[in-house]
């Protein structure tokens, strides 16, 4: 264990030595290895700093977490002095030349620098993607490295702890997050300080702190991106929770897809204990406290709160009906608190703030900021943190820097499977938990998928469909048949075979499943449904009316011609027609027989000179 | 999600039943210890073929359906064997607006075999997966968990398998000089 006086002399040697005093010719070279930076080839660009590095004591080489910008990895930050340059698009080769020029010739390498708009920016801060953000939840992320405690410690880390522990009773500390604002961010926005006030008014021999870190919503990392950037702030802000409520024992049970993420809470959990912050006796007092972690194994339901602690208790993930809620029978029947990572990413910075610094950010009732990952049809495929009340059209076109290709943009999507479609008309929305509700979708963990006007929105929604059709668990009927007669329906509407009557029946039927499954899962499954038949329901009309998929999305529905102008009869589409569904003799036109084509769209792929079109 | 129980008669070793039973031992009075024995045994084996189940429910005193009622709840569990090299196509979200449906067909028709299925010659398999959160680099798919190709078209399916095949071949000459 080590006393708070050699906490704080860890801190100011680290802030001196690595991060803001560092002095002219002295360089931190930042390689941004997450789970996204390691698939776009971060590994080979760090090993290659590293090689060129061995020996350099004025060159120090450190991994960190995800900085945010998804499609410019590898990204690789040098800092010089306070200063940062920002090096996108990064191999082994163009490392070993930003060491040459940048590091020891002290020239920064131009080639390399991010490109926004025509303009050429020196670091990721100079963008407009970082300007318009508020970084709480991901403070950290992109700046320390996560396997080094004592950065974290250098970043004001374990300081709200320390101040818990020696000024504050559990009752300031609830009281604290009450006043915050602070709701979950997991997607059902309850407020924080009000679950753990239930939890902590409870009397029970035994209580559980849980982190719901089983990010299972198609197209969200954020929570990834917090575990294996700053896992140290979820410990600090778990064993806070269990300070409040008193609890002993914490579990995080987190996605087994996220081997990064379990490597790294492994690796802060130990050094957590090492220097008591964690285990026994935390810093010199009676207060233990400990966090195991439990592999999920692939069930979308294990999000659902109840799911996830049966999960925990070893068997299958089903849920339970509520009441009792978990802060009075939850985990092996003990009063339990359940929080998303990203709720507890704010924790440590709302202790050491105060309550009025937090809720001074964003809207009357959603305060604070939301992490979005932002992906789909847009150009800023990334992470990003915004103030509550940020409109989705700065989101999109400001951050997101609009739809690629002169695309039009046609709809964005929150909240998953469990979410719906926000379309053009809600573009100038203010981002908050109610007024997403009241458009007809949710605010969700936080994936925001941005979709143009080739996307079918009833192919979307049958997409949807498909995943939770296999995602329910089967233990309540409305959901198990209800779901796989949804999709049902608009596997009938997608292949061409729909009637007027369909849409009134998808509709009833959502409604019938909304109100009588058991679980957040089935409840909100019909969603997806339920707003694109709100928003685009000309879309299901041409399918089912004119037999037309508007974004020629729907195989069965489309008719591949050739243009007789343009056709060479090069014979080429012929060649490779699997249905022998065209014919033409050599040097001219050819003709598709819509009898026999199959519609694979091989022959549009192949010909090389446009003269195939899908109508 | 529909689970086939493998027909390929079971092969484990005393050296893995060891190892399982070791980190059962260790692990059996912790509460909730079921999933992660399960999990260790599919580190050990690859898959939970049904003698393993059999033999984790009988050391651990439950019965034999619970854990095979474990087992087929969750996706991460396999009843069969995978190929030596298993191939998983993301279906995220962003993956799919973006077209990985065509890189997992494409994948299928070059392969002969569906989705969950391995090549009868035990080399390859395939699986749509979950999101593994590179949306960024979507569309995109893993080869055995660890090779991560982005950015992904239908037509670049082809010469992947191919480099595959090249590894087989150079494996084999291996083999064959040695």
């Amino acid at each position: 264990m080590k006393t708070w006086a050699e906490i704080q002399a860890i801190k100011a040697d680290v802030n001196a030595k690595t991060f803001s005093a560092s002095a002219p010719g002295q360089y931190r070279v930042l390689v941004g290895l997450a789970t996204c930076g390691i698939a776009a080839g971060a590994m080979p660009v760090y090993d290659a700093f590293i090689e060129a590095a061995a020996g350099n004591a004025n060159c120090k080489v450190a991994q960190v977490g995800c900085i945010g910008m998804c499609q410019y990895e590898p990204i690789v930050e040098v800092v010089e002095a306070g200063k940062k340059t920002t090096y996108v698009k990064m191999d082994a080769e163009k490392a070993a030349r930003v060491y040459q020029e940048h590091i020891l010739g002290g020239q920064v390498v131009t080639d390399y620098l991010l490109v926004e708009n025509g303009i050429t920016c020196q670091s990721l801060e100079d963008t407009t993607f970082y300007k318009l953000q508020k970084r709480i939840a991901l403070r950290n992320c992109g700046i320390i490295d996560p396997e080094n405690i004592d950065e974290y410690i250098a970043r004001d880390g374990y300081a709200a702890l320390y101040k818990v522990i020696t000024e504050m009773s559990s009752q300031d500390v609830i009281d604290t997050m009450l006043a915050s604002g602070l709701r979950g961010r997991g997607g059902a926005g309850f407020p924080t300080g009000k679950k753990w006030s239930f939890a902590a008014a409870n009397q029970a021999p035994q209580k559980f702190v849980c982190c719901n870190a089983d990010e299972g919503d198609p197209g969200a990392f954020m929570d990834r991106s917090v575990l294996e950037g700053d896992p140290h702030a979820l410990l600090e802000a778990m064993t806070i929770a269990g300070k409040a409520i008193g609890a002993k024992q914490g579990y995080i049970y987190v996605r087994a897809e996220y081997p990064v993420a379990v490597k790294r809470l492994n690796i802060a959990i130990a050094q957590a204990k090492e220097y008591g912050f964690l285990g026994d006796n935390i810093m010199g007092t009676d207060f233990c406290f400990d966090i195991g972690i439990r592999l999920g194994a692939g069930a979308f339901v294990c999000g659902e709160e109840t799911a996830l602690m049966t999960s925990i208790e070893g068997k299958r993930g089903e849920p339970r009906p509520r009441p009792p809620f978990p802060a009075v029978k939850g985990l092996f029947q003990s009063p339990t608190i359940l929080n998303n990572v990203e709720t507890y990413a704010n924790v440590a910075q709302i202790i050491l703030n105060g309550s009025d610094w937090f809720s001074a950010m964003g809207t009357e009732k959603s305060k604070g900021t939301k992490v979005f990952a932002l992906g789909g049809k847009i150009n800023n495929t990334g992470l990003v943190e915004v103030p509550m009340g940020t409109t989705l059209r700065t989101v999109v076109e400001d951050i997101g820097g609009g739809i690629p290709n002169g695309k039009k943009f046609k709809a964005a999507q929150t909240g998953g499977p469990s979410g719906g479609c926000i379309p053009l008309e809600h573009f100038d929305v203010e981002i908050d938990y109610d007024n997403l509700i009241a458009i007809g979708s949710m605010m969700g963990s936080g994936g925001l998928i941005v979709m143009d006007e080739d996307n079918c929105m009833v192919d979307i929604a049958k997409f949807f469909l498909d995943f939770t059709v296999d995602e329910s668990c089967g233990k309540c009927t409305p959901c198990r048949i209800g779901t796989r007669r949804l999709y049902e329906l608009l596997e009938k509407i997608t292949s061409g075979e729909g009637e007027l009557d369909d849409i009134d029946e998808l509709e009833a039927l959502a409604a019938h499943i909304k109100d009588n499954s058991l679980c957040g899962l089935g409840q909100t499954a019909p969603n997806p449904v339920l707003s694109t038949l709100r928003y685009f329901r000309n879309e299901y009309e041409a399918h089912i009316v004119d037999k037309k998929c508007i974004a020629k999305v729907c195989r069965p529905l489309l008719t591949f011609t050739i243009d007789p102008e343009k056709c060479v009869g090069c014979t080429k589409c012929a060649r490779n027609c699997p249905a022998n569904a065209i014919v033409g003799n050599v040097k001219e036109p050819h003709v598709i027989d819509h009898e026999k084509c199959v519609k694979c769209s091989v022959c549009m792929q192949n010909c090389a000179f446009g003269a195939i079109t899908k109508d | 999600m529909k689970k086939k129980m493998s027909s390929i008669p079971f092969a484990g070793t005393p050296e893995q039943e060891a190892k399982l039973d070791a980190y059962i031992a260790e692990h059996k009075s912790e509460e909730g210890c079921l999933m992660p024995i399960m999990q260790e045994a599919q580190a050990i084996y690859g898959y939970l073929p049904q003698e393993v189940q059999i033999h984790i429910a009988e050391k651990l005193g439950i019965p034999a359906e619970e854990v095979y009622g474990v087992a087929t709840f969750y996706s991460m569990f396999n009843l069969s064997p995978k190929g030596k090299y298993q191939f998983s196509v993301c279906l995220g979200t962003a993956c799919y607006v973006k077209g990985s449906r065509e890189v997992l067909d494409k994948l299928c028709e070059i392969l002969e075999i569906e989705p969950g299925e391995c090549t009868p010659d035990g080399l390859f398999s395939i699986e749509a997966c979950r999101c593994v959160g590179a949306c960024g680099l979507a569309p995109v798919m893993m080869v055995n968990g660890s090779d991560v190709y982005g950015r992904l078209k239908a037509a670049d399916v082809a010469d992947i398998i191919e480099k595959y095949r090249e590894y087989e071949k150079e494996e084999a000459e291996y083999e064959n000089m040695g």
